[in-house]
């Protein structure tokens, strides 16, 4: 066992795991915060997203002590008690989920668009900067509606 | 859940290359994109994993003499957002901006790319069109002598890919056609030009991997223009088929693409 030290939505957390634990297991399995989904396990569907000093990626796929020293956020990381963060907000406003089962890896994808492009961007980056996250049920329109909106792009009923 | 293993993260060269040599069975993990799949799926069980995400020697972007040299434990993300690289060989950084998606591009690097010569993957073709030298724990390779078929490279076991040093070319543009789900180059080529002199590298299509397509070379040597290339065509019988794409499609895409990257300098061009 290796003990890993690192930050999680604030918290500095000390586990203890074996090396071969892949940090979606760290959080689930170890810590119980089951927000954070498995969807594929091969790296492609995006529902394990969270973000790494700063950057998005897929918890399935990087070890738990890869993670020693870093600064880690998730899904449970981003409402402010009963306040939803803006980006689930904007989900919830724009229909931008049905099954639930890949928005966790959505939302911290978006989240992270936001912080590493502010709010310029466009559909077109949006669903670049989405590529990394498959959604069977929504046809991604909603979801990519839902980042505009949070970055004040989306055109309003009124105008 | 993957066989039991021993992880360790140096932080100099010396000491990886002396964990490896005193390991049973180990491997060098860069960004892990490739390994641990593979390890998830129990195709790779190595003793000891060898971390080079800490080694400074490992780390970097510079420039200096006509030559752009990038750190092996560089991302593709930092790669395709470095001003040196976007300055200098923008179908470079294009090319590192267009593998996988953002979150791997997060992770992934230059250094495992090139070391495990992965037959779809971008970097290679990168490395012989620009003519790279290759420089390790050991000593400096030649981009001629590196690739050495399908997921071979010229490393021993235990030498460590520490820097790429890309000639910079006049111009140069880089093709792709990607596979629509893995995103993997179902075909693609980087066309780079220095004075009269063309190479031109084609990955994702071959059988043994990347490889220079010499004859594009000349004709675009003589002629640097998408229409030199007219009624040129790749030998089928040396060309990748999966359920992805027939020898035939492939032959056919790897001369589109260098089509495009004619047409296209200074770019990254997705099909």
């Amino acid at each position: 066992m290796t003990t890993v030290s690192l930050t999680i939505n604030g918290d500095r957390r000390q586990v203890d795991v074996e090396d071969r634990t892949l940090l979606v297991d760290l959080l689930r399995e170890t810590l119980g915060m089951t927000g954070t989904h498995v969807g594929c396990d091969t790296t492609q569907c995006g529902a394990c997203t969270v973000i790494l000093d700063g950057k998005a990626v897929k918890s399935c796929t990087i070890l738990a002590v890869m993670a020693e020293g870093a600064e880690l956020r998730t899904i449970e990381g981003l409402a402010d008690g009963d306040t939803l963060h803006p980006m689930q907000q904007a989900f919830c406003d724009n229909h931008a989920l049905q099954c639930g089962f890949c928005t966790p890896g959505m939302i911290m994808a978006a989240v992270n668009i936001i912080e590493r492009h502010g709010t310029d961007i466009d559909e077109s980056l949006v669903r670049r900067e989405l590529e990394g996250n498959l959604c069977r049920c929504t046809g991604y329109h909603n979801i990519v509606k839902a980042v505009l909106d949070v970055a004040g792009k989306l055109p309003r009923a009124s105008e | 859940m993957m066989y039991a293993f021993s992880y360790h993260a140096p932080i100099s060269l010396s000491e990886a290359r002396k964990r490896f040599e005193e390991s049973e069975d180990a491997a060098y993990i860069s960004g892990g994109h490739t390994l641990l799949p593979t390890m998830k799926n129990r195709l790779a069980a190595p003793s000891d994993l060898v971390s080079l995400g800490q080694i400074e020697e490992l780390q970097g972007i510079a420039v200096a003499e006509g030559c752009l040299t990038i750190g092996a434990a560089e991302t593709h993300a930092s790669v395709a957002a470095s001003d040196a690289v976007t300055g200098r060989i923008p179908a470079l950084a294009g090319l590192a901006g267009s593998i996988g998606d953002v979150q791997v591009r997060h992770r992934g690097t230059i250094g495992g790319s090139v070391a495990n010569n992965d037959p779809a993957a971008d970097y290679p073709s990168a490395v012989l069109a620009l003519d790279a030298r290759l420089h390790t724990s050991e000593r400096v390779i030649e981009a001629s002598d590196f690739f050495q078929g399908v997921y071979t490279t010229a490393l021993e076991p235990g030498e460590i890919l520490t820097k790429v040093g890309f000639r910079i070319p006049d111009t140069a543009g880089y093709a792709k056609m990607r596979n629509p789900a893995s995103r993997y180059a179902l075909a693609a080529a980087f066309v780079a030009r220095f004075g009269d002199s063309v190479r031109v590298a084609i990955t994702g299509a071959s059988e043994d991997g990347v490889f220079r397509w010499t004859e594009a070379e000349e004709r675009l040597s003589k002629d640097f223009s998408a229409g030199a290339l007219a009624g040129l065509t790749l030998n089928e019988a040396d060309m990748n088929e999966d359920i992805h794409a027939s020898r035939g499609y492939r032959a056919h895409l790897a001369a589109l693409c260098t089509r495009k990257a004619v047409e296209l300098q200074g770019r990254l061009t997705l099909l």
